[in-house]
């Protein structure tokens, strides 16, 4: 069963700061989604192997070659706080 | 008037790019159906005057085309119809967009979405819901209901969106047109948004199949900047040619509890139809299915909680108010710029991947995907496609299904295993349960799409149903 500490606790985890009202309804949803994926406990799958990639990759080589990538202007342009060719960032300590 | 790619390409070697497109902006603007987000009315009618005075080349050379706003266009605003994204202006296009220029397509605009592709309905859009031409209180499905709603509508001539978990068939099926999602490694994923990055593929919403193998025929192929993309094959070359001794299969999952009664009848007769075509259909047997939906759920919201993690409004979308230190900075801009869905999906995902649940449910997910893919290709080993419904009911109210996430989850039960194996699978429409379309789903194996094609046309030119019209108002 997830809690409201729980949630609160996801919610820290996944950088969601999640209002007071919302607590009790992702509490009820999660543990309404969370018992209907329960059901896959009824499959007998331990000596199955996961399928990360459903087609079979095989490493790509090329020459180490420097090849043009956007200009530092058109990078810089969506960001909402820029400083002196730099993204800005709120501070971290 | 509709224009098929076909008949478009037609008119335009007799008319003007430029009032045909002029013509298309019109009925949008006056439209019900919020298909688009964003349209690029001046640089589109910009270049069909070039095209006018001037025409170019190419496999569209001069067609417009609507392009779901998941899908990164170089200058044209892409918000995946998330306010977290709103105003972000991509500095470049995806693989597809430069092929669809490459070839002469003209993008006249973004389409409408779930948010983040999250949804089969298109209501977690931020933007509202699109609504479905046939019926104005339904949803057009989704997540690319935009994308159908438009070509559907009659306010595009194709469109391209992305099919995570059915995002491309679903709306073909609600609003009665084809939708194709290719083999996974086929089209390259470079420029599109991620949600679910092992199990999405960019495909094409038209009004017929042939439209269809055009539109993959230019956006598939190698990309090295993909490292999953695969090489290509010829799609338009054998489309016309016929079916008589295909093997199909009829999955028995596929049928029975909880598929609306038209929409059996309306598969069943279309398996007729396909037979009198020279095929012959046998029942099948895929074990697993009923397993798919969960395992499908904490796949996609696995990835999308590790996808989403770059929205912080650092470097791009949304920022508010003054910087207090990281974590809480970032928490309230994703707090306030996603919406509930995707909160529930990346939130759920974090708790899937956590510490003491990883076994339980992300990696016992990954194995029973084997378990589904396995079945695939068990079944696909003795036919050569598969036969099922689309969607297990014809389009829903909108706000029917919106509150109870479970319900819509379950809307995905014959899309999304589809996508756990990675194989093709196209919709085309089969029918009407009263004024709404139902459509049949083709699966076919690893990079079969030509097959798959050449079976979803012949079906196409046997029966009526892409030559209904809406009456949009």
């Amino acid at each position: 069963m997830i809690t409201i500490k729980d949630v609160e606790h996801i919610g820290w985890l996944a950088s969601i700061e999640i209002a007071e009202e919302e607590r009790e309804e992702f509490v009820a949803q999660f543990n309404s989604v969370l018992d209907w994926f329960h059901q896959l406990d009824e499959v007998d799958a331990d000596d199955v192997s996961p399928t990360y990639r459903v087609l079979d990759l095989v490493n790509v080589f090329r020459e180490d070659h420097v090849l043009p990538s956007l200009a530092q202007e058109e990078s810089l342009k969506n960001a909402p706080k820029i400083e002196a060719g730099y993204f800005k960032s709120p501070r971290i300590v | 008037m509709i224009a098929m790619l076909s008949g478009l390409k037609k008119d335009l070697a007799s008319g003007s790019a430029e009032e045909y497109l002029e013509g298309l902006f019109e009925r949008i603007e006056k439209s019900k159906l919020n298909a688009f987000n964003t349209l690029s009315k001046e640089s589109a009618l910009e270049r069909a005057r070039k095209f006018d005075r001037s025409p170019w080349g190419g496999l569209l050379a001069g067609v417009p085309i609507a392009i779901k706003d998941g899908i990164s266009t170089k200058g044209i605003e892409t918000t995946c119809s998330s306010s977290i994204l709103r105003g972000y202006i991509p500095p470049y296009d995806a693989h597809v967009i430069e092929r669809l220029k490459a070839e002469g397509a003209i993008i006249m605009g973004k389409t409408n979405m779930d948010e983040f592709a999250m949804g089969t309905s298109t209501e977690t859009s931020c933007f509202g819901p699109s609504r479905n031409p046939w019926e104005i209180d339904r949803v057009p499905g989704g997540s690319s209901g935009g994308s159908a709603a438009a070509v559907a509508g009659g306010e595009a001539p194709c469109a391209l969106g992305s099919d995570t978990g059915g995002s491309v068939r679903c709306p073909a099926s609600f609003c009665g047109i084809v939708g194709l999602k290719p083999t996974y490694g086929l089209v390259s994923r470079y420029g599109l948004i991620s949600y679910a990055n092992s199990l999405e593929q960019i495909g094409p919403l038209t009004r017929t199949v042939e439209d269809s193998a055009l539109l993959l025929e230019v956006i598939s192929g190698n990309d090295p900047r993909d490292s999953t993309s695969a090489e290509k094959g010829q799609y338009l070359a054998g489309v016309r040619e016929s079916i008589a001794g295909l093997r199909l299969g009829v999955p028995r999952e596929y049928f029975g509890e909880g598929v609306d009664p038209s929409v059996e009848k309306a598969v069943w007769d279309a398996i007729s139809v396909l037979e009198e075509l020279g095929a012959s259909w046998r029942e099948v047997s895929l074990p697993h299915t009923k397993y798919a939906l969960a395992a499908y759920y904490i796949i996609a919201m696995s990835e999308a909680s590790s996808n989403l993690a770059r929205f912080d409004g650092l470097r791009y979308g949304k920022r508010m108010g003054e910087d207090r230190d990281w974590h809480t900075t970032f928490s309230k801009v994703r707090s306030a710029g996603f919406g509930k869905e995707t909160k529930r999906r990346i939130l759920l995902g974090t708790y899937a991947l956590s510490a003491g649940y990883y076994g339980r449910y992300y990696l016992k997910a990954l194995q029973v995907r084997t378990l589904i893919k396995e079945d695939f290709e068990r079944s696909l080993a003795d036919v050569d496609l598969l036969v099922s419904p689309t969607m297990p009911f014809p389009a829903f109210r909108i706000g029917e299904r919106i509150d109870d996430p479970l319900s819509l989850y379950m809307a995905d039960v014959f899309t999304v295993p589809i996508n756990l194996a990675g194989v093709p699978a196209i919709s085309v429409p089969c029918g009407f349960a009263g004024r709404l379309p139902i459509g049949l789903q083709l699966i076919g194996r690893h990079f079969e799409e030509d097959l798959l094609l050449r079976a979803a046309r012949s079906f196409e030119e046997a029966t009526p149903h892409h030559l209904r019209m809406p009456e949009v108002a």
